[in-house]
Parts: structure tokens; sequence; C-alpha cells
């Protein structure tokens, strides 16, 4: 058994050093910006540069235009959290079900009932909570509306972003509510689908997540 | 003639020309991404002052933050555990699998877990760690450590890997496509992630004010090994912690443009917890392993404290002309280049890795690049003083910083001359005229064999100053 005094001994020793204590470093001061109409574009760019495919649908009907924007993609299903707020647009806009849009599979229970089902999965939608065009990032915020695996263990992950918030930069996106305490068990910055360079620095996607994101933007 | 291992490896290396057309191409693609996402130099050195401090501040509060931390984490549902060394750290993670009664373990990138030996310390125990991240999986099958701290294979060419993959995973055929190669993985290691009882991962910054762990990656195996299995275990060196969640973004910025001259990486996950009641997955446990290690005994000294900003980004590696000639492995400690050559005398000893410090050229290339500003080349030259004076490097061993009796004999020849003006004129003449004849013996040869033969002036820089007019001294 590892010893129980590690804690006090280690704590002891960092306290025995000298130490002076400097002020907290003082960040560029710089007012906060809110997210705005060209916010939506500059993470459109972003993105597009870190190879994810940006859409933009219509507040109004954004479910049925987000159907036909994926039919004739050749997904055979669209994997969906029944728990999630928009949900219930999601399967009126998928009624009646049609050949050329992808078949839309609700995810059933808790995950150990569900993994088998998850892992041979085509495509998995969620939404994001925020976003930050600077350097060009999605926040996902899974939880008791949205599983984590779903935007990560299928091969395509289709993502919502509501436009009114896309923050400027990182920092400003702080200030949204996702990360007022306390945080989310898992909060995730996703900037593009899953790549590696690990083999003489040659880009190739999809090695572990999605190896397409496909984003959507409500205005 | 190599006088230590230490050198016969260096040796070893500098022979290897695939090793060193591998490192050439990687590091010099590194640097160059590096400067063009970071292309604004004066916006980067207010960044690289703002993150040095963010850090500084953290290590001068580390006791403080280290409580803070754990106290957020408890809340959040954490379980926080303390190792002063690294056996005591493999026993604790060793604990909690068996607690859970967990064979297979998934992993992501850690340099920690490294450090700790961990894996091969599992496998003594009868637990199977696959490493999944693309390069540590890649290192894993072939049975070495990692070359480098950001990119473990960056010492293989698509070649070798191909073979290895035919050799090693049943059915793979030879390919030296990176699309097929990498699909290969994919199919190998998602049936490991399903099948794992634990994850392993490390930690880039832990933040005290949320309790919070931040882990960065591009590939999703990061999220695959903390959000797949029932189980998440973290290991993390005590120095790791900052203060706020407003420090993460600028130490964000400069570890990715820095590393991989990424503006952001694919992922970067916030882990606050375990699987709350009502959610629909995630790990129903997860824990924290602190370790020290050696790293309170380097904080004991403010000066060489600043080691211990170290974000762990690999751009000393990638801009040190030593390590692209030598590349990672020829350091023999789990971390090599400029970084290595300053931590590991601290973390192991100076007697025991007292050689590391003059494997450097003192160019102070890394020490410009450095994004939190680690005097790295004055910390190198702090530790060769001490190795010189360690009772360790008694006796004339090579490497050791110690002079041997010629290194002694031409410094005191040296030494005799320049307090003789018409001998050291003599000798200066003598260089002029003479000096592209230097026969290719003795320590020259060794010399010659790996540099360029110096080209003399026929003309001395005192006569060039006396004809513009500036007289001697």
């Amino acid at each position: 058994m590892p010893e129980p005094r590690a804690r006090e001994r280690i704590l002891a020793r960092l306290r025995a050093a000298p130490r002076e204590i400097p002020p907290r470093p003082e960040a560029e001061a710089r007012p906060p910006a809110a997210p705005g109409p060209e916010t939506a574009a500059a993470l459109e760019a972003a993105l597009t540069a870190m190879r994810a495919e940006v859409h933009r649908l219509p507040g109004g009907r954004w479910a049925a235009e987000l159907r036909e924007r994926l039919a004739g993609r050749g997904l055979s299903e669209l994997l969906y959290f029944p728990g999630s707020p928009w949900a219930v647009e999601l399967e009126e806009a998928w009624t009646p079900a049609a050949q050329d849009s992808p078949r839309l599979v609700a995810w059933e229970g808790a995950v150990e009932d569900f993994r088998g089902r998850l892992f041979s999965a085509a495509a998995g939608i969620t939404a994001a909570a925020a976003a930050a065009a600077d350097p060009g990032v999605l926040l996902l915020r899974p939880g008791p509306e949205e599983p984590r695996l779903l935007s990560l263990v299928p091969p395509v992950h289709v993502v919502l972003v509501p436009a009114e918030r896309i923050y400027p930069t990182f920092e400003d996106a702080l200030a949204d509510g996702s990360f007022a305490p306390p945080l989310a068990a898992n909060l995730v910055l996703v900037s593009g689908p899953s790549k590696t360079a690990d083999i003489e620095l040659t880009l190739a996607f999809g090695v572990h997540g999605p190896r397409e994101l496909l984003v959507f933007i409500l205005a | 003639m190599a006088d230590s291992a230490f050198e016969s490896r260096i040796e070893q290396a500098l022979e290897d020309e695939t090793l060193r057309r591998n490192f050439a191409s990687a590091l010099g693609a590194f640097a160059a991404r590096r400067r063009s996402v970071f292309p604004d130099g004066r916006a980067l050195e207010r960044l690289r002052t703002q993150a040095a401090a963010i850090r500084d501040r953290a290590l001068a509060r580390l006791p403080e933050l280290l409580e803070e931390l754990e106290s957020r984490l408890t809340a959040n549902g954490i379980r926080v555990h303390w190792a002063e060394t690294a056996a005591v750290g493999c026993r604790l993670v060793l604990e909690i699998l068996e607690a859970h009664g967990v064979r297979r373990v998934v992993k992501g990138k850690s340099m920690v877990s490294e450090e700790m030996h961990l894996n091969a310390f599992l496998a003594r125990h009868g637990i199977e760690t696959v490493e999944t991240d693309l390069g540590e999986f890649i290192i894993q099958l072939a049975g070495e450590t990692p070359a480098h701290i950001i990119v473990p294979a960056v010492h293989k060419n698509r070649a070798q890997i191909a073979r290895l993959f035919q050799e090693k995973i049943a059915g793979a055929p030879y390919t030296e496509e990176v699309t097929e190669l990498n699909a290969i993985a994919r199919r190998t290691l998602r049936e490991r992630f399903r099948e794992a009882g634990a994850g392993l991962s490390g930690v880039n910054f832990a933040v005290a004010e949320t309790g919070t762990l931040c882990l960065v990656e591009n590939e999703g195996n990061g999220r695959m090994c903390t959000g797949v299995p029932p189980l998440h275990i973290a290991v993390m060196g005590i120095e790791k912690v900052i203060e706020r969640l407003e420090d993460l973004p600028p130490l964000l910025r400069l570890l990715t443009g820095s590393a991989t001259g990424q503006r952001v990486t694919t992922y970067v996950n916030l882990i606050s917890g375990p699987r709350r009641n009502a959610d629909p997955d995630g790990p129903r446990e997860v824990h924290l392993v602190l370790l020290d290690n050696g790293r309170s005994a380097v904080y004991a000294d403010p000066e060489l404290r600043a080691t211990l900003r170290c974000i762990r980004c690999g751009c000393c590696l990638n801009h040190c002309p030593v390590y692209a000639r030598i590349g990672g492995h020829a350091y023999g400690t789990t971390y090599p280049g400029p970084i290595g050559k300053v931590l590991t005398p601290q973390l192991l000893g100076i007697d025991r890795a007292g050689e590391l410090p003059f494997a450097s050229t003192l160019c102070g290339a890394c020490e410009e690049v450095c994004p939190v500003r680690i005097p790295l080349a004055h910390l190198l030259r702090r530790l060769r003083a001490e190795a010189v004076r360690s009772p360790a490097s008694r006796g004339d061993r090579r490497g050791s910083g110690r002079p041997d009796r010629l290194e002694r004999l031409a410094w005191w020849a040296w030494g005799q001359a320049v307090q003789r003006p018409s001998i050291y004129r003599a000798i200066l003449a003598g260089g002029r005229w003479l000096g592209g004849l230097l026969p290719p013996v003795g320590p020259l040869e060794r010399w010659m064999r790996t540099h360029a033969e110096p080209r003399f002036s026929r003309r001395n820089l005192r006569r060039i100053l006396r004809r513009q007019g500036i007289p001697d001294a």
C-alpha cells in the first residue's frame, strides 16, 4: 500500500522551498466581444481550413433543410439521442421516411446496452453548445441530453451550431454559460475531423474519431 | 572511439543515414509550420511572456494550487492519489485496476507514464496495455520507446512501418499507403477500445479553479480512452497545475503552435468528473495519480525551478541541431533533446546523467523558441558546472565534463601563448599559411570526419582594422 503520508511529504517539500509569488499576469486589455454576424463567417473559414464541411441552415425549418442536404450523400443512417431538446423537430422532419435520406435511428438506453449498435453506426448527430471563430472550435457539452460517444464513434459527425453562440475568440467564449461552474463532466473543443500525421507527417483523417465533420450553422 | 555508452549511441545514430534523413525532414517541417502559425513576431513574444508568467505564478503557488486542485477534483467526483516515486505511482495504478478486475487497458499518449515505465510494470502483473496514439502504437509494436515527445515514431519512415504492421498485426497486408496504414490501425484499435476495462491517459494542464483535467490531442484516441471504458485513470506530474480556466487559451495556443504548428488541435478534452447520474455514457470512475518523482527536489532551487514551467511541446527538440542529428533514442532517457538534458540530470541525479548537459552546442536555439521562456542554455551551463564539481566525475572520464590530460595540456599551452604577444602572433601567422594543411591525425582526425575543414583567411583582423584606421589597443 502506498504511504498515506505521501501527500503531506510532497506538500511539505514544496512549502520548504524559497518562494516569491508574482502578481497574476495581466492579459492584454481587450473589451470582451460578443457573437455577431461576422463571427459565423470567420468560424466557417477556420473550420473549412481544418477540412470540416460547413453549411448554413435557415432558423425556421432547419430540420427539413438538413434532411435535404444529407440526402444523396450515401449515408445509410443517422444516429440521434431522443433526449436532446431538438429531437422532436428532427423526428418530425424525418416523417415519413424516404429512400434517399439517411434512416433516422434513436440511441436507446445507457451505453452498456447500446455499445454494439453504436460501434456499427454510420453517422451521428449532436449539437454544439457554443463555438469560437478564433481558433475555429466547436464546444461540445455532452451530458444527460447528449451522449459523449455520439460525436466520436460513428465515422461521420453531423453537428448543429446555433449562430448566436459563436464567439469571436476562445477567450470570449469562456464567458458562455457552458463554462460557468460547476463545469460539465466532459467538455470537448472540436476543430475538425479526427486526424493524425504520425507517419512521415502525412496528414490522414479519421484515424480514431470521425473521418468527416459536417457542420450546420443555424441562423 | 566512444568512451561511454552515451557516446557510442551518438556515434551509432550519426552513422544511421536513414535515421538522420527521417529526423531532418520531419524537424525542418515542424520549424516551418511553427513560423507560419505565428507570423507576427511581436505578438508571439508577448504571448511567450504571458505564458511564462502564468506558469511562473502557478509554480510559485504550487502547494496551494495542488490542494485547491485536489479539493475541486474531489468535489467533482474524481479520486486523487499522490505518489512520491514512479514505483509508488505504478503500484497505485495497479491497485485501482486490480480492484476493478481489469486485465485490458487502452492508453493515450503520456510522457509521465513513460517516465514511470508503467506499461512494463503492468505487463509484469498480467495486465495488457495497448497504446492507441498512432505513433505510440507503432513504437509499442516495435518494442521501442518514444523518439520524440510529440511525434514518438518520427524516426520511422513508411516502409519501416509497413514492414512492422505486416509482421506484427495478424492479417495486415504490406502497404506503404499512409491512408491504408491508418485504416489498419483504426480497425485494430477499435476492438481494443470496445473491450478495454479501463483507459489510461496523461494530462496537459490541470485547472485548480474548476478541478478540470485538460487533454490535448488530434486523433480522438484520448476521447476514446477517457470516454469508452468504465474506468479512467489519469497520471500527471505535480507541476502541470494552472490557476484558472482563463489561463488555458494562451497556453493552448502556444502549446499546439510550438508543438506541431497548429492553431488548435482537433480535440481539447476538459474532464471535470466521471459520468453523472443521468448521463447515458462516460466512465463510472475517474482517478488522478499526482506524481512527484523528483520534481519537488527540482522545485527547491529557485533557478532550476524554471525547468518545471515546461509544457512538453517538444519545440526545443525540433530546433536543436544536436537532437536533429542524433535523434531521440541516443539520449537513452525518457525526455530527449534540450529539455531532457536539463530535466533528466535533475530527476535522476547529476552523478547518473551528468553527461547529458554536455551534448549541446549552447547555440541557444532552444531558449529562443521555448514558449514559456525556460532559460535552457543557462541551465545547461549551470548543470555542466555541477557535473564537473560532482564527485562522480573524478578521473579523466570523457564527457563527464572533467577535462582529460590532453585537453588540460592544450588549455595550458593556449594560456602560455596568449600571454606572450610574439608567440601568439607567430601562431596566427602559422595558421594563416599552414592552417589548410592540418593533418588528420589524433583528435583532429575524429573531428575532421564530421566537420568541414576550416579555411583560414590570409588577412588577419588586426591588419584589416589598422587599414580602416582603428589602432591596436
